[in-house]
């Protein structure tokens, strides 16, 4: 009785009938866990980081306010901020185009209509689901210059024995590699994507006389275009977010070829301890994700088709 | 342009040589996705001489069981388990209610501000997780949560993961209106056509959900890097990684121990599989 007196009262005060009242705290009930988590866990740790991006804290003596020194630092006096980013930068431009095309080969597979597709569909998805720890070390053992996999296979090609994680060239192509073991998401989230192409667009396509190459560039690909652009969104910021390879399987070695740019901030946060500079570090890294995604909104996203489908 | 007419039997032919042209580079493929798993279970099960030799062995003679049990006991891998364990079943249970309840939220229930909560929700995934990570260890350290699973814990079941309300969101969206109206009028709550009607009709989306949600934290390593260092706290990664440099030579023990490891994930991901992938080509993308 009182419940619904209270409801009636507030319903006239916010000018909405008391059945929408009731509805919208349902919802906002429905979505509290979420919003508790991202204001104490998302939104609120933000704004305390940007406070501790002008700081010099290493949480143990009382922080120190240093304005823009930390920015300073970076960007004229820490070779290795913009080494980190050079080694990034780098993994990523390989590794994103090679997992998109990768990726779209084997969902264009895993699409075909012939027996046991659910076993490979599974069999394909299967290494991305392998602990990091795990794949880390079986990887390291491919990699072995002696007794290795790999060199097995190079062996057998007549190729010469490549120290891949001791030496800084081939560092980075060993972990291009390790990256493809990984397709399985990707080309399921493609998979996805084919699956809803109207078929009646194919049938059309056919009655026009295109054959399957030209089906697939002009229909294929225009009606897949937001997915590849989702996956090379997703990608990249993926990819510059990369820690366990480099920490575990190389500790950014050789010679820092693979100082990844999250491991450098991990070092700086929690084995150097210089919080407030490990916070300007992410957020420099927020900045730089955020820029790339707006340049490649800005230079694909017009080409994107978003049919009616 | 003329259509040549093509004879049934040639077509038959034709569609008979593609199907197996397909199949022979999806099994290619396959295989090659497959070697490093049979490399690992391979090394897992050899003795060191036969381990050190080129060009390497496939198939280990005499094969060492005994390398399972030896990589378990070396460091306590019983209590590493527990540990991860202890962390992964209240992660999977909070974050499997909250997300739902979330999606449940934007999908079915009509209020002021719902777009732009869900926008945010949204925007939240391109956040790098390094940028709260810092400030969230600095929170928790001053808590006294550092060494606890707590921080592992609480965090992830507030919400539930934002591409995980976002999955729910999109499953409950193709579940008919008709079912929600029809038990309102019978009088039924909000949250008992969460309960009673959407929650039983969508087995999919919930196992995609534990599935990831199992994955994500029976796999996690940057998280338990950061607040565990007692070693009676450890998980299994990270008893896994720290193996790695104590017994760095004895390559046949990381072997079994990252098999180990990977059995478990193994086993949930193919009992729940057909839910799984089917999970993400429907909810996968749809209104996106």
């Amino acid at each position: 009785m009182l419940k619904d007196n209270l409801l009636l009262k507030t319903s006239r005060i916010l000018h909405m009938s008391p059945r929408r009242l009731r509805q919208t705290v349902v919802g906002y009930a429905f979505i509290s866990p979420g919003i508790f988590g991202i204001t104490c866990f998302l939104l609120g740790p933000m704004i305390f980081s940007l406070w501790l991006c002008l700081t010099k804290w290493d949480i143990v003596t009382p922080p120190q306010f240093v304005g823009l020194q930390n920015f300073q630092t970076m960007l004229r006096g820490d070779e290795f901020f913009w080494l980190s980013l050079w080694v990034t930068l780098k993994y990523t431009i390989v590794a994103v185009p090679l997992n998109l095309v990768a990726a779209f080969a084997v969902a264009l597979l895993l699409n075909a209509n012939v027996k046991g597709m659910p076993i490979f569909r599974t069999l394909y998805y299967l290494p991305s689901i392998t602990p990091a720890v795990a794949s880390v070390m079986l990887w390291r053992w491919i990699f072995n210059t002696d007794f290795g996999l790999l060199n097995l296979l190079f062996q057998t090609l007549g190729l010469p024995k490549i120290h891949w994680l001791f030496d800084p060239g081939w560092v980075m192509p060993a972990l291009w590699l390790m990256g493809l073991w990984g397709v399985g998401p990707t080309a399921i989230i493609y998979l996805a994507g084919l699956q809803g192409v109207p078929r009646q667009l194919y049938e059309a396509a056919e009655i026009d006389g295109a054959n399957g190459w030209s089906k697939f560039w002009n229909v294929t690909m225009p009606m897949m275009s937001p997915v590849i652009f989702f996956n090379l969104v997703m990608g990249i910021i993926g990819t510059f977010q990369v820690f366990t390879a480099g920490y575990l399987m190389t500790g950014g070695g050789p010679q820092n070829s693979t100082l990844f740019y999250v491991l450098y901030t991990f070092r700086n946060a929690f084995q150097w301890l210089k919080m407030g500079y490990a916070a300007a570090l992410a957020w420099v890294l927020f900045l730089i994700i955020l820029v790339l995604t707006v340049l490649v909104f800005r230079s694909m996203g017009s080409r994107v088709f978003y049919g009616e489908a | 342009m003329a259509q040549v007419a093509v004879s049934p039997a040639v077509y038959a032919a034709r569609r008979f040589v593609g199907r197996a042209l397909v199949w022979v580079v999806l099994g290619a493929g396959a295989l090659l996705m497959m070697v490093p798993f049979l490399w690992l279970i391979s090394c897992s099960l050899k003795d060191v001489s036969q381990l050190w030799v080129f060009p390497p062995i496939w198939i280990p003679n005499p094969v060492q069981w005994g390398n399972y049990p030896r990589a378990l006991t070396v460091l306590p891998f019983a209590r590493y388990t527990l540990n991860t364990l202890t962390i992964t079943i209240p992660v999977l249970v909070g974050t499997v209610l909250t997300a739902s309840m979330g999606g449940y939220g934007f999908a079915k229930i009509e209020f002021p501000g719902r777009e732009l909560f869900f926008m945010l929700f949204l925007a939240t995934m391109m956040l790098p997780g390094i940028v709260t990570m810092i400030p969230v260890f600095i929170l928790f350290s001053k808590l006294g949560w550092v060494n606890t699973f707590k921080p592992l814990i609480i965090p992830p079941i507030c919400g539930g993961g934002a591409f995980n309300v976002f999955l729910f969101r999109q499953f409950f969206r193709t579940i008919p209106e008709e079912l929600s109206s029809a038990a309102r009028i019978d009088g039924c709550s909000e949250f008992g056509i969460y309960r009673r009607i959407i929650l039983p009709l969508s087995r999919p989306a919930l196992t995609t959900v534990a599935i990831f949600t199992f994955l994500a934290t029976w796999n996690d390593f940057m998280g338990p890097l950061i607040y565990l260092n007692a070693d009676a706290r450890k998980t299994i990664a990270l008893g896994l990684a720290g193996f790695q440099g104590l017994y760095n030579t004895e390559w046949e023990l990381l072997m079994a121990a990252s098999a180990a490891m990977t059995i478990p994930v193994v086993i949930v991901f193919f009992l729940a599989q057909r839910y799984f992938v089917e999970g993400i080509v429907m909810t996968g993308l749809k209104g996106m």
